[in-house]
């Protein structure tokens, strides 16, 4: 501390100096600010998630309204479109893009990047990350990797094609299908340069939380938004190089001619050289991944919205450590529970058995969290804002997109309901949807903060009625086209007599996905619109108690606070507590400025510390 | 047409959005909030919560009896009916905590909206209450692991000695089947050895692959256990037998199996749904390629004396093929053409 100390009286000047020595270059484009680089990532998520977003609209389009002449999207898609027709092989191209595009590219470096970035040095009490030229670089390699993702639509051979999951040999032989030839390459390597980013990003996340806390910060001090970043960091830097590895190993078989994936295969007339390998084995290393991922995704979305309903229902989170220990149970489950996605792989039935048991377990922390966030707003004192509706309906994808986990967790029924829309519905309820709606609820609550403006709250909330009521009319009807054998990845549904029941509820699903998507325009109108012209932010406009509305500019520069790190002197959520003077008390105020509504403990802790420091004193 | 409605749609959203908005910040500059950080329309977003949850919950009960009919028929297996009957079980499970739950949720926003002048209850934890949520669903979730775990032990127990044993192998994009002729056993098959006509790689130099037979549609007993050896010849397919409640995956090098017992024949099943066009149906569910969403293969249940009678009317693989003869090994010539009934015995004793 003794550097702090001397340092204290030039600070301001200093860290004004630096602002200004800054150009347009390094302050907007190479700057190595986390804040700058989680703003960064969340505008290349925007752009992703159009992208995605447009794609998913295509989808709709085909499976809802196969009879429409899409000769109109000739200009984009051109040789794609066949006589008004999409190409059954672009739309096994647009599947696995959007799916890659939302779930990375969108919901992993826009959600955790964004948030990772922005809010861990602010919540902690730090200047930056542990090692801000790394994070630069993590932006910087997301940004050559979405460019290959990118470039890969227009060669002619189309994008990848295989699903996202790109299981060998369909994505390993470019025979099978045109979507295996330079696109997926280019999928590949755009996939390792996004694995490379997300490894720098989270190391360093890492590193920031245990290293550069505040004083006072202890772990238990922490906000529960820091702890789940922190987690998703856990998890995401030991599940990704495994995936790294799988798909090492499948460049090796496509590019090399080794057989790590392929085996006995005949194909397009002629039978190839490659014996003993096993596409199971891709299988495996892939979901080792696969299933952390989704863990990767779902969980900043709960610590955002935990903090924010704490905030707005003006009430402490109930059960702090409940939900710790909760979220660490799943970072633990989340590893073993990854061979529920193939009970009908032809692996031994035995795992099947063992996986089923670790899947339902994993349910257990999840339970819990939705409990204790409906605890948390009974008896609080709610304020209905954008980031608090977003929340709310989180909480409810929770529910409903979770308890169908408990079905297809069960061996037995996943036999029927696995590879169908019912899996779809119930990804996109608890991971898609709810990923999305913890992004919003984030973007909306820390906006003031980002830009030091306020997004529009009436349009906001346009935005949310419009989204939440979309996402259920699109989703829960998907779980009777799962369970009446309705397979995903389908061009179409006209081959196969027992598909033809549903061709209303494809229409009516797809009139909802097109609306859903169409109001997200009223966020983005909305999110650019404010960033210049917004109403101007106060300090603290939601009365919250954590770090980062206490720096001294309402958009803090490099360095986060002007003067000192503020320093902390109890946990984040003293909302609403009894006999204090205001509904919140931040962080950063003493025990001994808050007398009248210190816990019986907290007086008593404070009694012992001051004899403490007299002994001293004395001796 | 579509496009048309696209563009006007997405036109009318931007400019009902714009306009809303507008009236929005119209409103905004004249209330002009004095420093209330509470919004001004709390009560409302509080209230439009609860008619959610009441609407939602409402349509969804609604659509659940109302699409239940659309479902697939009772299961037209045996084990079908033990997962359809733990389906049932899980889903009445969770449907409780899904109807109690949202309602739990919108309502405690609703109830707990801001009023002026109240504070917050400062309740951090309950420990008794963690307990509580963390036991009971963990007990809940015992009692469908086991019940789970006991259906999927029989389902994929070895199948027994009698079952009628049928080779399935996909490929790019249909489905061949092979049975076994006369001497009921299925021959070899190699990938080397596949060709345009040869799908399946059938090994020739195996006597037993003589009197096989490829039929267009699968044919089952009724009633009769029926092990399905599954391949796949060049990317990974998957084996879905929706009315049977049977799915599994066809991996290229590495040889899957599903048995079961049907239960009702194609005719029983016809008059049963009340639909005289009815098929059993298989369609693939592991994505393979542009064809994925056709690989449609008819499955007919047979009474167990007219599959006989079916099994035996079919033509062998090797008859209708007669060229594939002259790739046969010398020695194994003449009983190729006496078990593929390209000749008849008599015509043997007769030479």
């Amino acid at each position: 501390m003794s550097i702090a100390d001397i340092q204290i009286a030039p600070t301001p000047e200093h860290h004004q100096h630096d602002d200004h020595s800054l150009n347009f270059w390094t302050k907007y484009i190479f700057s190595t600010d986390h804040k700058v680089i989680g703003k960064q990532f969340l505008i290349m998520g925007i752009f992703w998630a159009i992208i995605g977003g447009l794609l998913s609209v295509l989808i709709r389009i085909q499976l809802g309204m196969p009879e429409s002449n899409l000769a109109w999207l000739e200009p984009i898609l051109g040789k794609w479109i066949v006589d008004g027709k999409l190409d059954p092989g672009f739309y096994l191209g647009t599947v696995t893009m959007h799916g890659t595009i939302m779930m990375f590219l969108v919901l992993t470096a826009g959600l955790s990047g964004t948030f990772s970035n922005f809010l861990i040095p602010l919540q902690i009490g730090a200047r930056d990350m542990a090692s801000p030229f790394m994070n630069m670089l993590s932006f910087w390699f997301y940004m050559l990797s979405s460019v290959l993702f990118f470039v890969s639509f227009f060669v002619e051979s189309g994008p990848a094609m295989g699903g996202w999951t790109v299981y060998p040999p369909l994505s390993a032989i470019p025979q099978a299908i045109s979507g295996s030839g330079l696109g997926m390459t280019l999928y590949i390597i755009g996939f390792i340069l996004f694995i490379v980013s997300t490894l720098m990003g989270g190391l360093n996340y890492i590193t920031t939380v245990i290293n550069l806390r505040t004083k006072g910060m202890s772990m238990a001090r922490m906000p529960l938004t820091v702890w789940a970043l922190f987690l998703t960091a856990v998890i995401a830097t030991l599940s990704f190089p495994v995936l790294f590895a799988a798909l090492l190993l499948l460049f090796f078989d496509r590019s090399f001619g080794t057989s790590f994936y392929l085996s006995e295969i005949y194909i397009a007339g002629e039978a190839l050289p490659n014996m003993g390998g096993s596409p199971v084995l891709y299988q495996h290393l892939f979901w080792f991944l696969g299933h952390p991922e989704v863990y990767i995704i779902f969980l900043p979305a709960l610590g955002l919205t935990s903090e924010i309903v704490a905030t707005h229902a003006r009430k402490p989170i109930f059960g702090y450590k409940a939900m710790i220990l909760s979220m660490a149970g799943i970072v633990v489950l989340s590893f073993v529970v990854w061979a529920h996605h193939m009970f009908t792989s032809g692996m031994n039935p035995f795992l099947g058995t063992a996986f089923m048991v670790t899947t339902l377990a994993i349910a257990i922390p999840s339970a819990i969290k939705v409990f204790n966030y409906i605890t948390t707003l009974w008896g609080g004192n709610i304020r209905f804002t954008a980031a608090m509706l977003f929340s709310i309906g989180l909480i409810s994808f929770i529910i409903s997109g979770g308890l169908t986990g408990i079905i297809l967790g069960n061996a037995p029924l996943d036999i029927h309901l696995h590879d169908t829309y019912f899996v779809v519905a119930h990804f996109h309820l608890v991971m898609g949807v709810l990923a999305f709606f913890g992004t919003f609820a984030g973007v909306y609550h820390w906006f003031p903060k980002m830009f030091g403006r306020m997004m529009h709250e009436g349009l906001g909330k346009l935005h949310f009625w419009i989204t939440l009521t979309g996402s259920y009319l699109m989703f829960i009807p998907m779980h009777y086209m799962g369970y009446a054998g309705y397979p995903r990845r389908y061009y179409s549904f006209t081959n196969f007599e027992y598909m033809n029941n549903f061709i209303d509820l494809n229409w009516f699903i797809s009139v909802a996905a097109i609306v859903t998507a169409s109001a997200q325009l009223i966020f983005l109108f909305n999110f650019f619109y404010s960033i210049w012209r917004g109403k101007k932010a106060p300090a603290n406009p939601w009365g919250s108690n954590s770090l980062e509305w206490t720096t001294e500019k309402v958009v803090p520069g490099h360095g986060n606070w002007e003067g000192d790190i503020p320093e902390v002197y109890r946990w984040p959520y003293d909302y609403s507590k009894p006999g204090a003077k205001e509904d919140f008390i931040p962080q950063t105020v003493s025990l001994t400025e808050t007398i009248e509504s210190n816990t019986d403990y907290e007086n008593q802790r404070l009694i012992q510390l001051k004899k403490e420091i007299t002994n001293t004193q004395n001796n | 047409m579509i496009q048309i409605i696209g563009i006007v749609g997405a036109a009318f959203v931007i400019a009902i959005a714009y306009a809303i908005f507008k009236v929005l910040r119209f409103v905004d500059i004249i209330k002009r909030p004095a420093k209330s950080e509470v919004p001004s329309d709390n009560n409302t977003s509080a209230l439009l919560l609860l008619i959610f949850v009441i609407l939602f919950l409402f349509g969804f009960w609604w659509y659940f009896f109302y699409a239940s009919p659309d479902l697939l028929p009772v299961s037209a297996s045996a084990h079908g009916e033990e997962t359809d009957q733990l389906f049932r079980i899980a889903m009445g499970v969770i449907l409780i905590p899904f109807t109690l739950l949202n309602i739990l949720l919108f309502y405690a926003a609703y109830r707990f909206r801001y009023k002026k002048g109240t504070f917050a209850r400062f309740y951090p934890h309950n420990n008794k209450l963690e307990v509580i949520w963390t036991v009971v669903p963990g007990l809940v979730f015992a009692v469908l692991i086991l019940m789970g775990t006991n259906v999927w032990s029989r389902i994929t127990t070895a199948p027994p000695e009698n079952a009628e044993v049928i080779n399935i192998m996909g490929y790019q994009f249909a489905w061949g089947v092979r049975y076994p002729g006369a001497d009921d056993t299925l021959g070899s098959h190699d990938y080397r050895l596949a060709d345009a006509v040869n799908q399946f790689g059938m090994d020739l130099s195996d006597p037993s692959s003589f009197d096989d037979f490829m039929p267009l549609e699968i044919h089952l007993p009724k009633g009769k256990p029926v092990l399905l050896n599954i391949f796949a010849k060049d990317v990974i397919h998957s084996v879905f037998l929706p009315h049977f409640r049977l799915k599994m995956d066809a991996v290229p090098g590495m040889p899957t199996r599903f048995w079961f017992t049907p239960k009702y024949t194609t005719e029983e099943m016809r008059e049963m749904v009340g639909n005289p066009e009815f098929n059993y149906e298989m369609a693939c569910t592991e994505i393979c390629g542009t064809g994925h969403f056709a690989m449609r293969m008819v499955v007919v249940v047979d009474e167990p004396e007219a599959y006989e009678e079916w099994k035996a009317s079919q033509l062998t693989w090797l008859k209708m093929n007669p060229e594939y003869l002259a790739k046969i090994p010398e020695n194994l010539q003449e009983i190729a053409r006496i078990k593929s009934g390209i000749e008849q015995l008599p015509a043997i004793v007769a030479k």
